[in-house]
């Protein structure tokens, strides 16, 4: 009812109507279940619906509500008159049905009375037949009883003799099973004085039995299996399993070692004949093979004896185990030395293989493991190998570098330039590190058996072949370069400055390109999985620019050096006061030029040019400039005058306020000009301290002024920006004239005409 | 007191020479030697005054030539002795000379520096210091903590070792050492150990240091190469044995033990140009002051080979005012070697750096443009020292 009543129309129409006066009233839409003004709902109050009508709405809203309730009320009215009539019909045939079904259940009953009568007939025959054959059926079953018993007899009687045969025969296993079968009986029935003499035989002949089978058991020479046999039978004539187990393993034992000692002898003292490979092959069928005959057989027949018969075996493998692997190991470092990859790892692939089986059967000898183990030690000294034979390549090339640098020039016929030797350096180095990991990569091939391990996936890739190999070896380089450096030999004289500048270089490309190549070649090859922290290229290449910067910082050391050395000889070994109006510009500023001119193409080699300051477009003139007369004045003639001794310092510290800080030996950068610039920077301060160290002649002082002259108008073009050459040189030239008792300089246009000279 | 701001003082002449007066133990003074090919030169007694961080000058008219060395006695503040160059006859020649200072002037400035340059007093002569063989003098050096009459000269590739007699008035050659080898040697500077009771002297030329022994005038060691290039200077340390400094034209500054030549104990490199001048410090040696042709000055804490065990106050009656602050704050990690100030009040090339001998923080440097410049430690590495 209540459903209908839900689902009737006219319900859904007051709820409709409802809904809008909720809306009227400003109410949320949605009826509230809980509401009590809600019509269809269960809480409705009629008491505070009406009070909330007459409360909210006008009075029109209130007739018209009124009215359209009384419409409802007389739809619900009719229907409710049409269910109930509905209802009553329905109620009506139900009594009819029932009224049926009794009828019918009476007839039913009846039936079912005469079923129980004829099954009680039924089973009252039964039971009159088998009282009949009972009788005969006890009669049957002794009879089979006795039957059965008699044949027993007979065996037990023909025992003795049956065994007898089957010893003679040899058909142990026959023998074993009767024995087997019969001797529960003969002990149970000992006291009968016949049974007693079958049994007092059966024991003698057991007795025999038994030691025929020890016997054969000792003879041994007949393989494992059959040994095997002869132990089941053994087991089964209910000897002591301990002492059988034990000579068991003595007797594998013996064969084993046997084994070994015949690897060994492969081995020797002298080098080994068959191969690494042959090695492990005949370990692995002869040793490995035996042990898991052994292992397999053992388990089989001394199941019984539980966790203590497993560990003997455990230790007994482990033991052997243990003397198999230090041969092998032995073999293997024999091969450290060897450059052949490929052989070693499928030796190492067939040793680990043969093993598996064997780790299987006996998990707790931990056999598996340790031969893992060797494997990934064998590895790891593998990776040790190549990194040694990388760093012998690389000090190889460098002799090669020396010995190219070295070799005497033969006129006419320029050797290998720097570039030259560079890229052959760069090569050779990149060839030797891709053998070295293709070599590598055969331990992780996807046919190795023991490449799917941990260690192979992981840490073999990320730490021993990215870190130990390739990021060991960048950074063994580094070093052996940086070593140039500080090498005790400081006067230079030991490292050829060209190596210098090619070594920097090689790291300015290793920083550059290099090192990442390598380095995603390696992770490409090794897809390394291992999340540990491995080194980032940018720290690699960081090492690798410092490193660049090192080496050519001391290049320009080193070179400067040698100008330095000539430019203080000169200066200390001449008397300036008593040298003669200057002629010539001095020979050592020609070769000072000429050095410096060398360098600049050696440098131009390997390097870029660089940028300079932007120049005027009329240098030559400029450089003419700095001695004409009105700067000249300025500069250091106040000094002649005695009135002002002040001016000069003045000057020349206003001057220095508006020039910036010289760093003499500040570091360069990787182009030509800086480096020439580091160069004849180191150069001319040398001059300037060697200057101010002596006292000169008036003739002295024309003579600096004409080498300055000359180095200004050959130095300027190399230097980045030529300021720093004119400020060096005017200082120069300042600091002689102030050493100089009777300052006169030279005429500008004199000291430009000996210096266009030569 | 207040201001650690360096105090700049400047000659009119180029100057190299600069030297703390020794025996002047109260106020802090020093001494400069200046060059002039045309004037008279000028030795400039620097009075500073701490308090009120003024700097007093008496000027000396020093006429005998360009002072390239000077060295103050340290038994006699009055004396002095400078290595000059003398100009004749189209030669140059370096000599040395002990001198006096008048009197009057003594005491320290009562005069006005304006006073002081018009009547310039000048040295009284005391004895020359030459050698028949007449090479060129490059050096000076007094016996420490001697009584002012034992004297080392290094004239070109001899060692002479002087008795000064009759108040310093007569110098008397009393034993001399020779270098032998080929080639022209050439002592560039030596330097005389305060240990072993003075008996031993340190010497340089070319790139090798040579120990010497005065009482047999014999070499005791050499360190061959011990710089890339041309050794500058030489420093002992005041307060430990066998301890070296050494700088060169290498820009390194390299400590030794001279029982063990072979290796340097540690290596500077921090100038960028020739290292001119090297100094330790006379109380706390772990300071160790360097000037270059760089224009810098570089004061270095050289920790970890100081003869100062760490945590322990060895100079403490210098400073008694710092006294109650001395129990706090002694747990400090190990000490660390590291540059504690670079000076870069210098414009042209610094060739002499001093510790002023009164007042162990204070030590003032000399550029070749004639600028004195006297700075102190940093007030917060002084205090870390101390306390």
């Amino acid at each position: 009812m209540q459903e209908r009543f839900m689902g009737d129309p006219s319900s859904c129409e007051l709820k409709g109507c409802w809904a809008k006066e909720g809306e009227a009233a400003g109410r949320p839409v949605g009826p509230d279940p809980l509401d009590p003004t809600d019509l269809n709902g269960a809480h409705f109050d009629p008491e505070v619906y009406l009070d909330k009508l007459r409360r909210e709405c006008p009075l029109a809203q209130l007739m018209d509500s009124e009215t359209d309730m009384v419409r409802q009320i007389r739809a619900l009215d009719s229907d409710m008159q049409t269910l109930v009539y509905e209802n009553y019909n329905k109620f009506i045939s139900a009594t009819d049905t029932i009224r049926k079904m009794k009828n019918d259940f009476r007839k039913m009953e009846d039936e079912m009375d005469r079923l129980a009568t004829n099954m009680a007939v039924i089973t009252d025959f039964s039971a009159r037949i088998s009282a009949t054959l009972q009788d005969r059926h006890e009669r049957i079953t002794k009879l089979a009883g006795v039957h059965a018993l008699l044949r027993k007899l007979q065996f037990l009687f023909e025992l003795p003799s049956r065994l007898t045969k089957c010893v003679e025969l040899g058909a142990y296993g026959q023998a074993v099973r009767y024995q087997g079968r019969a001797r529960a009986v003969l002990q149970q029935y000992q006291h009968l004085p016949s049974f007693r003499a079958i049994q007092d035989d059966c024991q003698v002949i057991t007795a025999r039995l038994a030691q025929q089978l020890r016997q054969r058991f000792r003879e041994g020479g007949s393989g494992a299996p059959e040994q095997a046999e002869c132990v089941e039978l053994l087991l089964a004539l209910g000897e002591p399993a301990e002492e059988l187990c034990e000579e068991f393993l003595a007797h594998a034992r013996g064969r084993l070692e046997e084994e070994l000692s015949a690897l060994e002898a492969e081995l020797g003292p002298s080098p080994p004949a068959p191969d690494v490979l042959e090695f492990t092959d005949r370990g692995g069928s002869g040793f490995v093979g035996g042990l898991c005959q052994v292992a397999a057989a053992y388990q089989e027949l001394f199941a019984a004896q539980g966790p203590a018969g497993a560990e003997k075996l455990a230790a007994f493998a482990r033991e052997l185990g243990s003397r198999y692997f230090a041969l092998v190991e032995r073999r293997l470092a024999q091969e450290q030395g060897g450059s052949d990859n490929s052989l070693l790892v499928r030796a190492l692939d067939r040793f680990h293989r043969r093993l598996r089986a064997p780790g299987a059967l006996l998990a707790a000898a931990g056999l598996a493991e340790a031969a893992t183990e060797i494997v990934e030690r064998v590895a790891r000294e593998r990776l040790g190998h190549h990194l040694q034979s990388l760093q012998a390549a690389f000090l190889g090339c460098l002799t090669d570098v020396r010995q190219a640098l070295a070799a005497p020039r033969i006129a006419g016929k320029e050797g290998p330039g720097l570039a030259e030797l560079l890229a052959n350096v760069a090569t050779s180095i990149l060839s030797h590190i891709k053998a070295s990991l293709a070599s590598v990569h055969l331990f992780t091939a996807k046919e190795v058996s023991f490449s799917n391990k941990p260690y192979f996936r992981g840490e073999f890739c990320s730490q021993g072949v990215r870190e130990g190999l390739i990021v060991g070896f960048i950074r063994s380089m580094c070093q052996t370069a940086q070593s140039f450096c500080d090498s005790p030999g400081e006067k230079g004289g030991a490292t050829p400055p060209a190596l210098l500048l090619l070594l920097s270089r090689l790291c300015l490309d290793y920083e550059t390109a290099t090192i990442s190549y390598i380095l995603t070649l390696t992770d490409e090859q090794f897809l390394v999985q291992d999340q540990s922290p491995v080194t980032p290229v940018s720290t690699l290449c960081a090492e690798a620019r410092e490193t660049a910067r090192r080496l050519l910082t001391h290049y320009v050391k080193v070179q400067g050096l040698v100008i330095s050395q000539m430019l203080r000889k000169s200066v200390e070994t001449r008397d300036w006061l008593s040298s003669l109006e200057p002629r010539n510009v001095r020979a050592v500023m020609k070769r000072v030029v000429e050095d410096t001119t060398a360098i600049d193409v050696q440098v131009g080699l390997l390097y870029e040019e660089g940028v300079r300051k932007a120049q005027s477009s009329d240098s030559s003139k400029r450089t003419f400039s700095v001695y004409s007369s009105s700067r000249q004045q300025g500069r250091y003639a106040p000094s002649y005058t005695p009135s002002a001794p002040m001016d000069t310092n003045l000057l020349s510290n206003i001057q220095k306020l508006f020039s910036e800080r010289i760093d003499v030996f500040s570091p360069v950068e990787f182009n030509k000009v800086s480096v020439l610039t580091g160069i004849i920077k180191i150069s001319l301060k040398t001059l300037l301290e060697c200057v101010r160290l002596r006292t000169f002649g008036r003739f002295g002082l024309q003579q600096v002024q004409v080498d300055c002259h000359f180095l200004q108008l050959y130095l300027w073009r190399f230097v980045a920006d030529e300021e720093l050459v004119h400020l060096l040189l005017d200082e120069v030239v300042a600091s002689a004239a102030l050493r100089c008792p009777d300052p006169v300089p030279m005429e500008p246009s004199v000291v430009e005409v000996i210096c266009e000279r030569g | 007191m207040e201001d650690d701001a360096p105090v700049i003082y400047g000659l009119e002449f180029q100057a190299r020479a600069l030297t703390p007066q020794t025996a002047e133990t109260d106020a802090i003074r020093f001494l400069v030697g200046t060059q002039s090919l045309k004037y008279d030169n000028q030795i400039h007694i620097i009075d500073f005054d701490d308090e009120n961080n003024i700097i007093n000058k008496n000027v000396l008219l020093h006429r005998a030539g360009e002072i390239w060395h000077i060295s103050a006695s340290p038994a006699d503040k009055g004396v002095l002795a400078t290595c000059y160059n003398k100009t004749a006859d189209s030669k140059v020649l370096t000599c040395a000379a002990v001198w006096r200072m008048p009197a009057e002037l003594e005491p320290g400035g009562h005069e006005s520096p304006e006073d002081a340059a018009s009547p310039a007093h000048a040295l009284e002569l005391l004895c020359h210091l030459d050698h028949p063989a007449r090479g060129s003098t490059a050096c000076v050096a007094w016996e420490p903590a001697g009584d002012g009459k034992r004297v080392i000269s290094l004239a070109d590739n001899h060692l002479l070792l002087w008795d000064l007699q009759e108040s310093s008035s007569q110098a008397l050659l009393a034993s001399s050492a020779s270098l032998e080898g080929k080639g022209q040697l050439k002592f560039t500077t030596g330097r005389w150990s305060p240990h072993h009771s003075c008996t031993q002297v340190a010497t340089a030329n070319d790139t090798a240091v040579r120990g010497w022994d005065t009482r047999t005038m014999s070499q005791i060691y050499c360190i061959e190469n011990a710089h890339g290039q041309l050794v500058r200077d030489l420093d002992f340390n005041p307060n430990k044995q066998y301890c070296l400094a050494s700088c060169g034209d290498d820009c390194r500054v390299k400590f030794w033990d001279t029982r063990k030549v072979t290796e340097p104990v540690r290596t500077l490199e921090e100038h960028s140009h020739w290292v001119w001048n090297v100094r330790y410090n006379h109380s706390h040696d772990q300071l160790v002051l360097t000037a270059s042709s760089d224009s810098r000055v570089i004061l270095s804490n050289m920790a970890s080979i100081s003869s100062e065990p760490f945590g322990h106050l060895v100079d403490d009656d210098d400073l008694s005012d710092q006294e109650e602050r001395r129990p706090e704050e002694k747990s400090q990690e190990p000490p660390q070697d590291s540059v504690i100030a670079t000076y870069e009040e210098h414009e042209d090339s610094v060739y002499a750096v001093e510790w002023a001998a009164a007042d162990p923080w204070l030590f003032a440097s000399l550029s070749y443009d004639g600028r004195l410049v006297v700075n102190r430690v940093p007030r917060a590495l002084k205090y870390r020292i101390l306390l």
